[in-house]
């Protein structure tokens, strides 16, 4: 067997190897460390126990752990998740959604718009994906219940909003997308503004328009003695406008350059711990459990990084990238074929397996090809992005839906939360075909920000 | 138990303590950024700080996730499998794919550190020559902890096989989702109070 059969022998192994499942992290390291040993394998007696150890792959193995330990790219990642966790714990949805709600009440299906747009910001600024559709579950989900919304609509809205949080930057994925693909993550965020707006623009035109042509799936819930309009300004004052000039800063200091990503995220997570502060909810109990969670949450990442890279390593090593390459060559393809192509298969990917995963382990098996097919990198980013939407979504693995199901438990059937889903697919991918066409959705912004991309 | 207990007691410990480095990352790196924009002076060792925190703190924490079970799996199938089935899988996987890599980082890290030790290595991002052996001689630590961590998994393994139920782990924080799925309303209406 050559070398390059080799290679793709290792990755087909894993994909169903990883399918046992055992830590991925653990799965990668051990195949790059087993077909690393046969790779790198010089032959020579063994004679001594230390004689076993006597190949590169270990020395390339510590090697890869130390690159991600000083990788000033990741930096970011734990300090991004540190600022979601102290967010997501500082009591601020419940305000922001009433606030909300009671501002657009006249619109029709305010609740949902409510609720999207509370899942908008609150993601972005926490983009903690769980912990949003689960607490809009307990908030947004019994109110919208109660005014007698049809029960897949409200479901749709919560799990498509919580999942925006990993689109709209600042956001961890584009900072592992950036690792990855050694992309800038300055460009990558300017790139997925529009785009990430776009798509919240486009749910809640959809809401608003499904409401409109059947007014019975969402009536409008009387409301009581509502508030008098200068305590609804208060409110939204105290609770939404905290939040997003928290995120305007962050990612204005970023696209602006005054500040790296990770500089930013540390701003971020001490401006999120102010807030808590002020809206007098920092106690030590929660400090602690945003510490420990964030520690976990980075383990998990960086040591899924440690395996990918030993993996990809071994894999580049041994020619599978380039086997890739030709064999794709070969296949004549338009970019445009090959565009389409490599999403479907992304999408697909989404069906068993989360957007961390579909990342760092098979998105790199693309990036060569992007060369091949004269393809943007960063174009081919967004609709990454914006497929992976779609990885939350589709079952069987469908977080989102899970989460909102471990909430309402019996009020609700999976079935129906899967219904009121697929609107948002539908647009999800409507908007990549619109980016498609229009790529200067995604490209005029970091072009204008920083100047044409010149791979 | 108590053997498995110590263990994770070990791990959870190390972990939770390698966890406040977050906190100073944060803090080092929002005054290094105060400095350099209000006060005009920026400091040599800002950079060196957030990456050793940094490495640091996700190494370190490496056995902590495995002991609170936090590391992805693709369990698609796996989680579809009978206690039992999914124990002696485990098992074995935990020779095929666990040790071998991570016996691999303690034994070469431990070679790269000593080496490191003995250059009394620093840094090259700036003048300020931070010392890093320290920080390399944590990757076969990091290692050390992973290996008996994984030997109580082991040991979780075989229980599990012996008595059909995955035994308790250490109570810790847990991700709001989490709290939930365990049916534990009244934490999450702690974190969310006031609900209309």
């Amino acid at each position: 067997m050559t070398d390059p059969q080799v290679a793709l022998m290792m990755l087909g192994l894993f994909i169903v190897l990883v399918l046992l499942g055992f830590p991925i992290a653990f799965t990668l390291l051990a195949m790059g460390v087993a077909f690393g040993y046969y790779a790198y394998y010089q032959g020579g007696s063994i004679d001594s126990f230390g004689d076993i150890f006597n190949n590169n792959i270990f020395y390339l193995l510590n090697q890869n752990t130390y690159s991600v330990m000083e990788n000033p790219t990741l930096v970011a990642i734990p300090l991004f998740l540190f600022m979601g966790y102290v967010v997501e714990r500082a009591n601020i949805i419940d305000k922001l959604f009433f606030s909300l709600y009671m501002a657009a009440r006249n619109l029709p299906g305010s609740l949902a718009i409510a609720a999207l747009l509370t899942c908008a910001v609150f993601s972005t600024a926490s983009g903690i994906v769980g912990a949003v559709v689960t607490l809009m579950g307990l908030l947004a989900y019994p109110a919208m219940a109660n005014a007698n919304y049809n029960k897949s609509f409200a479901s749709g809205v919560i799990c498509a909003g919580g999942t925006l949080g990993i689109l709209i930057p600042p956001s961890i994925m584009l900072i592992v997308y950036a690792a990855i693909a050694d992309l800038s993550p300055l460009r990558l965020y300017a790139a997925a503004l529009f785009p990430g707006i776009l798509l919240a623009g486009l749910y809640i035109v959809y809401v608003i328009f499904r409401v409109w042509l059947t007014p019975s799936l969402a009536p409008k819930p009387t409301v009581e003695n509502p508030p008098p309009p200068r305590e609804i300004y208060k409110d939204l004052l105290v609770s939404f406008v905290p939040l997003t000039v928290l995120i305007a800063l962050v990612l204005g200091s970023i696209l602006g350059g005054l500040a790296t990503p990770a500089e930013a995220a540390a701003m971020g997570a001490l401006g999120g711990m102010v807030l808590a502060v002020l809206y007098r909810s920092m106690t030590w109990t929660k400090l602690k459990e945003s510490v420990f969670l964030t520690a976990k949450a980075t383990a998990m990442v960086c040591w899924l990084f440690v395996g990918s890279w030993t993996f990809a390593s071994v894999f580049s090593y041994l020619g599978g990238h380039d086997i890739i390459a030709d064999w794709v060559g070969g296949m004549d393809l338009e970019p445009w074929e090959f565009l389409v192509l490599a999403q479907i298969i992304i999408f697909l990917l989404g069906w068993p397996l989360e957007w961390s995963e579909i990342l760092i382990i098979f998105v790199p098996i693309f990036l060569p090809l992007l060369e091949v097919f004269g393809v943007n990198p960063y174009f081919f980013a967004m609709l990454v992005a914006l497929n992976l939407q779609t990885s939350f979504l589709t079952p069987p693995m469908a977080m989102s839906a899970y989460y909102l199901k471990g909430v309402l438990k019996k009020q609700i059937e999976l079935m129906e939360i899967f219904r009121g889903i697929m609107p948002y697919l539908g647009i999800v991918i409507f908007t990549m075909v619109l980016m498609y066409q229009f790529p200067g959705i995604a490209l005029w912004f970091p072009d204008f920000l920083f100047g044409e991309y010149i791979p | 138990m108590r053997f498995v207990h110590a263990i994770e007691g070990l791990s959870l410990w190390t972990g939770r303590a390698f966890g406040w480095c977050i906190l100073i990352l944060t803090l080092s790196v929002s005054y290094e950024v105060f400095v350099r924009y209000v006060l005009n002076a920026p400091t040599v060792w800002a950079f060196d700080m957030m990456i050793q925190m940094y490495g640091a703190l996700f190494l370190m924490c490496g056995a902590y996730a495995l002991a609170q079970d936090t590391h992805v799996r693709a369990d698609v199938v796996y989680r579809l499998f009978p206690v039992r089935v999914q124990a002696s899988l485990d098992f074995v996987l935990y020779f095929l794919f666990f040790f071998p890599g991570i016996i691999a980082l303690v034994w070469y890290g431990y070679e790269i550190a000593s080496d490191s030790w003995r250059y009394k290595e620093v840094s090259f991002n700036s003048p300020a020559s931070i010392q890093i052996y320290f920080f390399k001689s944590l990757i076969p630590l990091a290692g050390g902890l992973l290996v008996i961590q994984g030997i109580a998994e082991l040991v979780r393994c075989v229980m599990a096989v012996r008595t059909g139920v995955w035994p308790e782990r250490l109570a810790d924080v847990k991700e709001t989702e989490d709290l939930l799925s365990e049916a534990d309303i009244e934490a999450i209406r702690a974190v969310v109070p006031g609900q209309k």
